[in-house]
């Protein structure tokens, strides 16, 4: 497992360098597309904004190429739903690429409670010489001209404009935490609490329910879905997890309906580790199918485990992100972090899964050596291209030097969302409002 | 309650240790934590040397009944501040009201869930406490006039009663599977049943109430637009922040803040509701 790795900071080119996070520039999601030439991010504000690998060049070998601003739109904006007297935030939950099928580029991005298909494309020419207009756009005076000619092509600077494609609205009564594109590139699902919807790319104003666990008496309700996503290679498969830890497979061949799971994944509970609390931090926060298709990974409040999908009884792995904070639900109930949504990922070839944590830290577990690192993103601790120090975290009372105390850790600096290249060792870290890309190191 | 640190989310540095950002209460850590984490249970006491040294004990270290009851203090109001302007996240609320449920479960069957004398009134205080804690629009017809004094009440004499409380507890240990008798104190103990149907109904009305008055979702819950929860918000965090308040005085303070505020507000709202659906109805 790579411990040497390169850092490379994206905050020269864009985002501003202040010394408080502005709400809105909190990042709230990472995405690599499928070559990972590109990477976008989703903020609270409702913009996205992507980032393009440069063009590794033959004489600089030794700089990898770096993600520059390649976009910037905005997604969302803020609606208020004047029935409920709510407002409707504008924050980006999720964004999901399309497989690229021509020139331009297509993602998905959802707030709470609208999907919407962005189509965004390169223009790096522009046509010159019209007969009915000239170069600024003003109509001639048709009177005026004696020849014709052919509009020609000519470069121009390059522009990247993004169009909202396709807009799917009012499907959701609740908010949209997944969406998940599937593999026949036709569909895509979205979850939401209590339902999950399959759309078709090409059509706007339906939708179709295929799970909805909304109880019939909404005082009966007590188990919510957190996370959804389609298999990677069966265009039939999708899996869902929920707040009380559990992860249910289906297979939409079965029936119309997916109330009834194929596969039900459940650990049983631990007796000796019982608490108040339990529920709480069973509660799984994402879900992921390994690229193969044959594993998924889960995050809860405190581990990460991976399951096999054919053993539904227990996880095959389960790795402690921050243990010691067992000891700290009470407080951490209180001041509401129990309830943060830590995302997870797979790293392309699936031997290395990574997760963040608190104080800016995020987790890297090496299924096949049972290595595992804490690394830390932040401005202060790591200049650039300098190779990341990993972190140690000191329960007991005697700290050695560079550790930190469980009680020094900064609970709102968490690092939710992350996101790894699929095919090399890069990786996205969204701290706050500042987004961390590392590299390997080369040679 | 103990209050263990504060969430600070400015950039404020300590020198001390690195980039700290917490502050400590200097007197017995993370007590809350570790109790709960072990799961510790009431010991059996036996004798007097025993109750005295409870009582000595308490002073550092709460007994399991006062940190479950201040966990389900803290969930409640949990739930009540999800009055916000945005809707409130639905998992959070459904994984708080399983613990509040789950609180009530293990109390009934230990035979622990006592409910406030209603003063003459005959109606379970409890049923009244959870409700108009959590519901601005039953406490309407109620009266506002009750929320205060049943709340307060109630913190008064908890804080009362803290050591008759022990007392009571340990005979309740005793004599665990036999039905209790009523203490002589402010709490009056019921058959557990009872208790349970009580606050089964209670936690139900949160859903039930807002059922019928909007037959959608439990986000109805939190439809009414009321700033003043936002004024809950920095009180309940600039409460957080004084380590010394103990338990009740974060209760007490809490509910004589909210009285001017949350009252005024809830009706206003309640009108706007009607408002809004008058204007729906007549086009």
């Amino acid at each position: 497992m790579e411990e040497d790795i390169d850092t490379r900071k994206i905050n020269n080119s864009f985002l501003r360098d202040h010394s408080y996070a502005t709400e809105a520039d909190i990042i709230s999601t990472v995405e690599f597309n499928h070559t990972g030439e590109l990477l976008a991010t989703g903020d609270k504000g409702g913009r996205v904004v992507i980032f393009q690998r440069e063009q590794e060049s033959k004489n600089q070998l030794h700089r990898r190429g770096e993600y520059n601003v390649y976009s910037t739109f905005q997604s969302h904006e803020p609606e208020f739903d004047y029935l409920k007297s709510l407002e409707i935030e504008e924050k980006i939950n999720k964004i999901r690429w399309l497989p690229q099928q021509n020139a331009a580029y297509f993602l998905l991005s959802t707030n709470d409670k609208t999907v919407k298909l962005w189509k965004v494309s390169e223009r790096d020419k522009r046509p010159e010489g019209y007969n009915l207009k000239d170069e600024d756009g003003r109509l001639r005076d048709p009177a005026t001209i004696t020849t014709l000619r052919v509009p020609v092509l000519r470069p121009m600077d390059l522009m990247v404009e993004a169009t909202p494609r396709r807009v799917f609205a009012n499907a959701h009564t609740y908010h949209i935490n997944s969406i998940s594109v599937n593999s026949d590139y036709e569909t895509y699902m979205s979850a939401d609490d209590l339902r999950i919807n399959l759309w078709n790319f090409e059509i706007t104003n339906q939708s179709f329910n295929i799970v909805d666990i909304k109880p019939a008496n909404m005082e009966e309700l007590t188990e919510v879905i957190t996370a959804a996503e389609f298999h990677p290679l069966h265009c039939n498969t999708f899996v869902y997890s929920s707040s009380k830890g559990t992860i249910r497979l289906c297979d939409m061949r079965a029936s119309a309906l997916c109330d009834r799971h194929t596969k039900f994944f459940e650990e049983p509970e631990d007796p000796s580790n019982r608490s108040f609390f339990s529920e709480i931090i069973s509660s799984i926060s994402d879900v992921k199918f390994s690229h193969s298709g044959r594993y998924i990974m889960t995050r809860d409040y405190l581990t990460v485990k991976v399951w096999d999908l054919n053993m539904e009884n227990r996880p095959i792995e389960t790795y402690q992100v921050h243990d010691y904070l067992r000891s700290k639900l009470c407080s951490l109930y209180e001041n509401d972090c129990i309830f943060d949504k830590f995302e997870c990922v797979w790293n392309g070839s699936d031997s290395v899964i990574m997760t963040g944590s608190y104080n800016n830290f995020f987790r890297m577990f090496d299924r096949n050596t049972k290595r595992d690192v804490t690394l830390e993103a932040s401005r202060e601790n790591s200049k650039p291209r300098a190779i990341l120090k990993p972190r140690k975290v000191c329960v007991g009372g005697k700290r050695r030097k560079d550790e930190i105390s469980v009680d020094s850790l900064d609970f709102s600096k968490k690092i939710l969302h992350t996101a790894w290249h699929p095919s090399e060792n890069i990786i996205a870290v969204a701290a706050t409002n500042n987004l961390y890309i590392f590299q390997d190191k080369v040679n | 309650m103990e209050v263990l640190f504060k969430l600070t989310s400015q950039m404020e540095t300590d020198d001390r240790e690195g980039n700290r950002m917490w502050e400590e209460d200097s007197s017995p850590k993370h007590l809350l934590d570790t109790m709960f984490a072990r799961g510790i249970k009431r010991k059996c006491f036996d004798g007097e040397e025993d109750i005295e040294g409870t009582l000595a004990g308490f002073k550092s270290v709460p007994s399991y009944n006062l940190q479950r009851q201040s966990l389900l203090d803290m969930s409640l109001v949990k739930l009540q501040l999800c009055h916000m302007l945005v809707e409130p996240n639905l998992c959070r609320s459904v994984l708080i009201a399983n613990t509040v449920r789950q609180i009530q479960e293990e109390m009934t069957q230990d035979g622990t869930w006592q409910v406030i004398n209603a003063q003459n009134t005959g109606q379970a205080s409890l049923d009244r406490l959870v409700s108009s804690d959590i519901l601005c629009r039953s406490t309407k017809e109620q009266g506002e006039g009750k929320l205060v004094p049943s709340y307060s009440s109630f913190s008064k004499d908890f804080e009362d009663i803290q050591s008759q409380d022990i007392i009571s507890d340990l005979s309740t240990v005793a004599s665990v599977q036999a039905p209790r008798n009523p203490q002589s104190n402010v709490w009056e103990m019921e058959n557990p049943q009872e208790n349970r149907g009580n606050f089964q109904k209670s936690l139900d009305q949160i859903f039930e109430t807002l059922e019928n008055k909007n037959p959608n979702s439990v986000e109805d819950l939190f439809s009414d637009v009321d700033n003043s929860y936002y004024d809950l918000d920095t009180v309940l965090t600039g409460m957080m922040s004084n380590t010394k308040m103990g338990h009740c005085d974060v209760l007490e303070s809490f509910s004589s803040q909210t009285t001017t505020n949350s009252n005024s507000n809830c009706k206003s709202d309640i009108n706007e509701l009607d408002h809004i659906v008058e204007i729906l109805v007549e086009s």
